[in-house]
């Protein structure tokens, strides 16, 4: 097992045993540490299936678990929990228990897009990420993260103008996320900044905060948009076996 | 495609597309960007009523959007009769690129587009059409490192900079076809396109391995932790391997790069010193542009003394 992945031997699958003799032997000390036989009963069969048709899954069969993701991960380096091809393993497998230990995490993909290079077999385990990520919401096993709230808060300002302004997509973002508007870190880097600005550069943010960048000609393009997603969204609720619409 | 891709175009006159950060938070990127262009005698037409591409959050609502978000700028420079578009930010080169891969490739992205291109009223975009390039290729290819050492007279000399791309310039590889072909090409595993230019205007570029790794841009605010670390790596790796400046091509990278290097001091008492310049900021200085006109007052981690040290601006 490539030491990276270490993490997989969980602490409640090893036991130890001050002196444990076994048909004769004396399997005691350091050496009775096993990983304990378990029978898996409770597969989740549709799992794979659901996950393959939400957007980014689709190529998730093709995995010949190298390992290539993982070993390649941004987040994988500063988390080594977050393992993409062990959650492909997982969900193929149909193992959804095991997969709900780390559902806290999935959504944590930076979309650096290293897997998706270094992947022998055109997995994109990036988009993978996404929808599995996904489908834990929908399903309703984890909350809305605060990558999905952000994502919505963003996507809704493009439909409604054509183009976002920063601060109205971080206030709300912020507000949805019931943080304060703007953190105390960022409160404080941004009056620094004022300090040094020029008046009419402050002038200008003003004035994008109060009337917000739009795309001329954006029209009826935010209502072709939505109802498309609409659809898109009925459809995949309905192959999860979903019957209430999904909040896009 | 791939032939109407090869044939030799002026890049004199290109349209422009700035995308939503450069009218936001990378605003010294946007002005340095047009500084530069007009010292080189280069002329830049922005693309016309332009839209948000989808960044890197409209893909996670749905990805054939994110495409016809982006196939939408390539229509709106078709009807201006330009063939080529330069975008200097990596996120909406990225999605161009990728919109151009998607159209000729996916077929729910090609209906997608055309259903939402036809109820907005415009026609849809048809790949091969426009070719996307990146305000790097567009430097190079339209002015070249001879005449930019001409221009520039060896200004940065002694200065010495990590160049950093960040993941968007050369990832995936399949949505950037002029990458890795040998010769004069870009490499998507160690791109240099940033080093000759700047090594054109006397810099001394420093061998920096992270040249594509990832700041955690695309979470810089929803997992503010995981970014401040990989972003606390960037820096630290590169004064380790002796540079003063990291140059940069992205607003996303450059802004979370600026941020993450205040909130490590801030909240982990992690300082760092190196300081974090669009590569046009420093092409402009090296230009004889002053600091004002290239905005380097808008740079948070202010540079304003070291460049002044070192005579430029």
């Amino acid at each position: 097992m490539p030491i990276h992945e270490k993490t997989l031997i969980r602490p409640e699958n090893l036991v130890t045993h001050e002196s444990l003799v076994i048909d004769g032997m004396d399997v005691s000390g350091h050496w009775s540490t096993f990983i304990k036989p378990r029978t898996i009963t409770d597969y989740n069969e549709a799992m794979q299936e659901e996950i393959s048709a939400l957007p980014g899954g689709e190529n998730i069969h093709r995995c010949w678990q190298c390992g290539s993701c993982t070993n390649a991960c941004t987040i994988n380096a500063v988390n080594p929990e977050f393992n993409p091809r062990y959650w492909i393993y997982l969900i193929r497998q149909g193992l959804e228990e095991e997969l709900l230990r780390d559902k806290e995490i999935i959504w944590q993909c930076v979309s650096c897009n290293r897997c998706t290079y270094a992947c022998p077999r055109d997995v994109v385990p990036e988009a993978v990420m996404k929808a599995t990520a996904h489908w834990l919401e929908l399903k309703g096993h984890t909350g809305e993260s605060p990558s999905s709230v952000f994502d919505r808060g963003f996507t809704d300002n493009v439909l409604a103008s054509g183009k976002i302004e920063e601060g109205h997509v971080l206030r709300i973002f912020f507000w949805r996320t019931g943080q304060p508007l703007a953190p105390p870190w960022l409160r404080d880097l941004i009056l620094g900044l004022a300090k040094k600005l020029p008046v009419f550069y402050l002038f200008n943010l003003l004035w994008t905060a109060v009337f917000r960048p739009r795309t001329r000609d954006w029209g009826k393009t935010g209502a072709a948009i939505e109802e498309y997603v609409r659809e898109r969204h009925a459809e995949q609720a309905a192959a999860l076996g979903l019957s209430g619409e999904r909040r896009h | 495609m791939a032939k109407d891709m090869e044939r030799p175009k002026s890049l004199k006159q290109v349209a422009y597309y700035p995308g939503c950060a450069l009218e936001g938070t990378g605003h010294a990127y946007n002005r340095s960007t047009k500084a530069v262009g007009k010292a080189l005698g280069l002329d830049l037409v922005e693309v016309k009523d332009w839209n948000c591409c989808g960044a890197m959050e409209v893909k996670n609502i749905d990805p054939q959007v994110q495409t016809y978000l982006s196939a939408r700028n390539l229509a709106k420079t078709e009807e201006m009769g330009f063939d080529v578009v330069m975008a200097p930010c990596n996120g909406c080169y990225h999605n161009l690129k990728k919109a151009e891969y998607d159209l000729a490739h996916n077929r729910q992205a090609v209906e997608a587009n055309a259903r939402i291109a036809g109820k907005a009223g415009h026609h849809a975009y048809q790949p091969g059409g426009v070719e996307t390039i990146h305000a790097l290729d567009w430097i190079k290819r339209a002015v070249g490192e001879e005449e930019l050492a001409r221009r520039t007279a060896g200004k940065l000399k002694g200065m010495k900079i990590a160049n950093y791309y960040g993941c968007m310039y050369t990832r995936p590889r399949h949505i950037f076809p002029q990458n890795d072909r040998g010769g004069e090409s870009e490499s998507s595993y160690k791109p240099h396109f940033m080093d000759d230019l700047l090594a054109a205007a006397g810099a001394e570029n420093v061998d920096f391995p992270l040249k594509t790794a990832c700041c955690g841009g695309a979470h810089a605010m929803s997992d503010a932790d995981t970014s401040t670390e990989l972003v606390l790596n960037i820096l630290t790796t590169a004064e380790a391997c002796g540079a003063e400046v990291i140059a940069t091509e992205c607003p996303t990278c450059h802004t979370s790069l600026e941020i993450h290097q205040l909130r490590a001091e801030k909240l982990l008492g992690r300082k760092t010193t190196v300081k974090i310049l669009y590569f046009t900021q420093l092409l402009g200085l090296a230009l004889g542009l002053s600091q004002r006109k290239v905005g380097v007052q808008e740079n948070m981690a202010d540079p304003r003394g070291y460049l002044k040290a070192r005579g430029l601006g």
